[in-house]
């Protein structure tokens, strides 16, 4: 894009993604479930969680989006924790807990987020899919060799489990860690507050002898 | 030291000054070697300084650091052999030191004039190995047995172009004594002119290319350094080894260098000599006593030029992979050198 | 006499035993050799799991996460200004170039872009990052493979690349110097003629490399041939930089993708290699960084006056939408998801590094080679821990 072209030039319509996402729908059926198209930009579509692999295969092989750009998920739940960066004295305020999708809506709270590239000139895809609430879904490791990393990554980030990965391990924490570090309601105990200990300011040591405080 | 002045020492007083050449002979190389081409050559090419700090120029940089690795504690592996463990650097060292006995400085200089020297030299060289492969094997770590392993595979891989190397001179000096071969040299002359003698450097040339190539193998320098290989192996059989150990494998590295670089000058760039016609020597006799002097400093210049050269192609190229370099040696050194060994016998019966 | 005395009897068939055991596969056991997680090779802090037989590895597997921090967590409870402190640690050693495709996510969910000046001044940066990144690799890559002076070299010339980049951020490894909107500052006076000194001296090292290495017997018997990555492989890794276009896929973000950079003013070639091997991955980045030396030779002419800032409220609050920019960073394609729920900071931010499925292929890679092919084939992939862990 040239500097002399204001973000107001780009196009209303986008004519090569709108058309692109009527292949997709053809050539998936009723597997697209819902399908957004930013002009200029991006396209969203929503697959069916039961035949996503089937429809990612589809893609790779039919609709030339042959390059794997990356896998993970979202956590569409407001963070109970805010920024942790509240008062911690005061009443904390009513969070709003209402989940709102982004791009091409969903049902659930988790959802699979997969960007597929075409190195044949076709426009990229972001495809999502929701995961109810067994968090199980279909890996695409078959399809794209190098989802296993990713899947193993999301996998413990979201506690999301891949049907059919051949080696689900923990990519980065310890095998005994417990938790799910990128759901919403993980606590990011760096930006816990605590309050202010005041006079006392030896705290007590955690499992220690509790009188060991300085009273 | 000399065989003059010995008629009127003590055996024990000749065993004494012998055994103190020799330490002069391997730590004084060791100790240039280091400064001058590992500090000073070694931070030109790669445009730095170097050490700059002890001493002038740095130059009292390697008592340093001789001090700093003798107050370090001396570490073996939990799981070590700790027996073999600890005599491993000792081997390696004691085969530079048993190396250098051969060696001539000088018309009466030498520690021992042995007449098979040069088989002598090249058994002796050998003798490394084991320490090496004992390092290896002892440290209890898997990355030292690679290194070991390595060591062993690529210094007996070398050993044989090395010895088949040599043969030429041997075939040409009619000598396997380095007294011999060295004289062999000055003496000689090229078509009748005898202005330079006839280093072997000139009829030998295939021979002295090869034998530098053993060299460096047989050294672990690189591009020959697999054993030590700090990229993939972490120094491979050195990794355990901290403190007076590993400055014995250190000096023993370099010195070892040194002592080949004083064999292969003797071999085939005229040794210790100056072309006897210069002064119309003719014979072991009738050479003048101030040689004794200047013999082991025409030697010492040749070995840093020798070593030089070893040190440079080390600072220069990257490293050969374990089974290029079993190629290289039974694939092209040792066809090659087998040839020269042709050509020499061929050309000494001829002429 | 046929008789066989005892002793010959007994030598005999010791020897019948022998040779019956010569062809009789012999139960060994493979061992099992950790590189890392502290090891020269792995750039950090990254262990291989190698199985060898021999020296050569059965299996192998990286196990990462010894340095993971979590970015993607830690970017939700910052502000988008704030985000760019963190994401200059991902690929340390390029670090303005992690902040330019986050910036401009945050820019594209605004609506608004940089003006004319920043985009230059950013690419150009942009490009010197990309200098001080790959031109180590090139010195790193004779130390992986064991030439010691190589990478000396690059340090020194590194450091001048260094210096542009603090006397024009302020800072010589993090600079955070992207704004939303623009650039934090303008450049000092004199940058531009000290640049072009130093782009000079840059190319000059680029032929040295190629005389010290790429010329080199040596180097070639090492490298060519070694880890080939077939073009189809690449794609399904999702391998991206030099290491897919070595794999003869021509695609570069810089001039396949329309961003509000400034790379598209300048007139340089994407270098592609057929054989996808470790020596056509390090040679495209040697190519590589002679075109960056180009393109920024080529900007600093062109940059227009103007300023550095678009108008941009005091209080950053990125309207509600989800964008992905991706932009060729040193390493390779480095992206942002980032989702944005009309905060002051991003709700979800998927940071797609490059290491990350650049390494993904090592499993598949690895099988079969050489412990010292595996030291080699890790320099070419060219990875940095903080871009594999985040």
């Amino acid at each position: 894009m040239s500097s002399t072209e204001t973000p107001e030039a780009t196009p209303v319509v986008d004519t090569d993604r709108d058309s692109f996402v009527a292949e997709i729908r053809a050539r998936l059926g009723s597997a697209v479930l819902d399908s957004f198209v930013k002009p200029g930009d991006d396209i969203w579509i929503r697959l069916a969680a039961d035949t996503w692999v089937d429809s990612v295969r589809t893609m790779r092989d039919d609709l030339g989006l042959d390059y794997f750009e990356f896998l993970s998920a979202i956590d569409w739940m407001p963070s109970p924790f805010g920024k942790g960066e509240e008062d911690p004295t005061a009443e904390p305020a009513e969070k709003d807990t209402t989940i709102r999708q982004g791009y091409a809506g969903g049902d659930t709270r988790f959802q699979v987020l997969l960007r597929l590239e075409s190195l044949r000139g076709k426009p990229a895809v972001n495809v999502k899919v929701d995961l109810d609430d067994s968090m199980t879904i279909g890996s695409i490791s078959s399809v794209f060799a190098g989802a296993n990393w990713h899947e193993r990554e999301a996998g413990e980030m979201f506690g999301i489990t891949f049907a059919g990965h051949p080696d689900q391990r923990n990519m980065y924490l310890p095998s005994d860690f417990e938790g799910h570090p990128l759901r919403k309601d993980f606590p990011l105990l760096a930006r816990v507050i605590k309050p202010w200990p005041g006079i006392v300011d030896v705290e007590p040591l955690p499992g220690g002898d509790e009188e060991g405080g300085d009273e | 030291m000399s065989a003059l002045l010995a008629i009127d020492m003590p055996y024990w007083l000749q065993t004494i000054l012998r055994v103190l050449g020799g330490t002069v002979a391997v730590l004084l190389p060791a100790g240039t070697i280091v400064y001058v081409f590992l500090f000073k050559m070694m931070s030109f090419m790669q445009s730095r300084l170097g050490p700059m700090e002890a001493g002038p120029y740095g130059s009292l940089q390697l008592f340093a650091e001789v001090g700093k690795w003798l107050q370090k504690e001396d570490l073996y592996p939990d799981r070590a052999d700790k027996f073999i463990f600890k005599i491993a650097p000792i081997v390696v060292l004691t085969s530079t030191f048993l190396l250098v006995a051969v060696v001539p400085f000088g018309p009466d200089a030498w520690f021992t004039n042995f007449e098979a020297g040069v088989f002598y030299a090249l058994a002796v060289s050998s003798v490394s190995v084991l320490g090496i492969l004992i390092a290896g094997w002892a440290s209890a770590n898997k990355y030292s047995l690679l290194g070991g392993l390595r060591a062993a595979g690529q210094l007996i891989a070398y050993e044989l172009p090395m010895v088949l190397a040599v043969i030429g001179v041997v075939i040409q000096a009619g000598s396997m004594n380095f007294q011999e071969i060295v004289m062999a040299q000055n003496a000689g002359e090229i078509f009748g002119w005898n202005g330079i003698g006839n280093p072997y450097i000139l009829t030998q040339m295939v021979g002295f290319i090869i034998f530098m190539i053993a060299v460096q193998a047989e050294l672990t320098q690189t591009p020959f350094d697999m054993p030590i290989a700090e990229s993939e192996l972490v120094s491979g059989y050195m990794t355990e080894y901290s403190g007076f150990r590993f400055l014995m494998f250190f000096i023993g590295e370099f010195a070892t260098a040194g002592v080949f670089s004083l064999i292969a000058a003797a071999l085939f760039l005229g040794g210790w000599g100056i072309p006897f016609a210069w002064f119309g020597w003719d014979s072991m006799d009738s050479i003048d006593n101030w040689m004794n002097i200047v013999g082991p400093l025409i030697m010492f210049t040749k070995m840093m030029v020798l070593s030089g050269i070893i040190m440079w192609v080390r600072f220069s190229y990257p490293r050969f992979r374990e089974d290029q370099l079993q190629k290289f040696a039974w694939k092209v050194l040792i066809p090659v050198s087998l040839l020269n060994i042709m050509a020499t016998a061929i050309l000494k019966v001829a002429f | 006499m046929t008789m066989l005395g005892d002793r010959q009897q007994l030598a005999y068939i010791a020897s019948q035993a022998a040779d019956a055991r010569v062809n009789v596969e012999l139960e060994t056991e493979g061992m099992t050799l950790n590189i890392g997680p502290q090891h020269p090779a792995t750039h950090g802090t990254l262990r291989i799991i190698c199985r060898l037989d021999g020296e050569q590895v059965v299996w192998a597997e990286p196990s990462c996460g010894y340095m993971h921090r979590g970015y993607e967590k830690l970017t939700e409870v910052r502000t988008f200004p704030q985000v760019t402190a963190l994401v200059n640690r991902i690929d340390w050693l390029g670090s303005f170039a992690n902040e330019v495709p986050f910036i401009l996510a945050a820019e594209k969910l605004m609506g608004i872009e940089a003006p004319p000046r920043a985009q230059v001044i950013r690419t150009i940066l942009f490009e010197l990052s990309r200098i001080a990144n790959v031109g180590l690799f090139l010195g790193d890559l004779g130390v992986q493979l064991g030439a010691v002076t190589p990478v000396f070299l690059a340090f020194r010339d590194r450091e001048y690349v260094l210096n542009l980049i603090e006397s024009a951020t302020g800072g010589r490894f993090h600079p955070n110097f992207d704004r939303i909107g623009g650039l934090k500052d303008d450049l000092p006076a004199g940058w531009i003629e000290e640049t072009r000194a130093v782009m000079k001296k840059l190319q000059g090292f680029c032929d040295q490399m190629e005389d010290l290495l790429f010329g080199n017997e040596i180097f070639l018997a090492r490298t060519k041939g070694i880890g080939i990555i077939p073009r189809d492989v690449a794609m399904q890794y999702g391998l991206s930089g030099a290491n897919l276009r070595a794999s003869g896929i021509d695609h570069d973000l810089r001039r396949d993708t329309s961003l509000p950079m400034a790379w598209n003013k300048a007139d340089w070639k994407v270098w592609t290699h057929t054989d996808g091997d470790a020596f056509a991955r390090c040679w495209v980045r040697l190519q590589e960084t002679r075109e960056s030396c180009k393109i920024v030779e080529q900007l600093l002419d062109v940059i227009p006056s103007g300023p550095i800032m678009t108008k941009v409220p005091k209080i950053i609050k990125v309207p509600e939408g989800e964008a992905w920019v991706a932009t060729e960073n040193p390493l390779g394609e480095m992206g942002y998801y980032v989702v944005s729920k009309g905060d002051l900071g991003p709700f979800r931010v998927k940071i797609r590094s490059a290491s990350f499925n650049n390494m993904s292929v090592t499993p598949w890679l690895l099988k079969g080679v050489y412990v010292p092919d595996v030291i080699t084939i890790l320099a070419s992939l060219y990875f940095i821990l903080g871009d594999l862990d985040r």
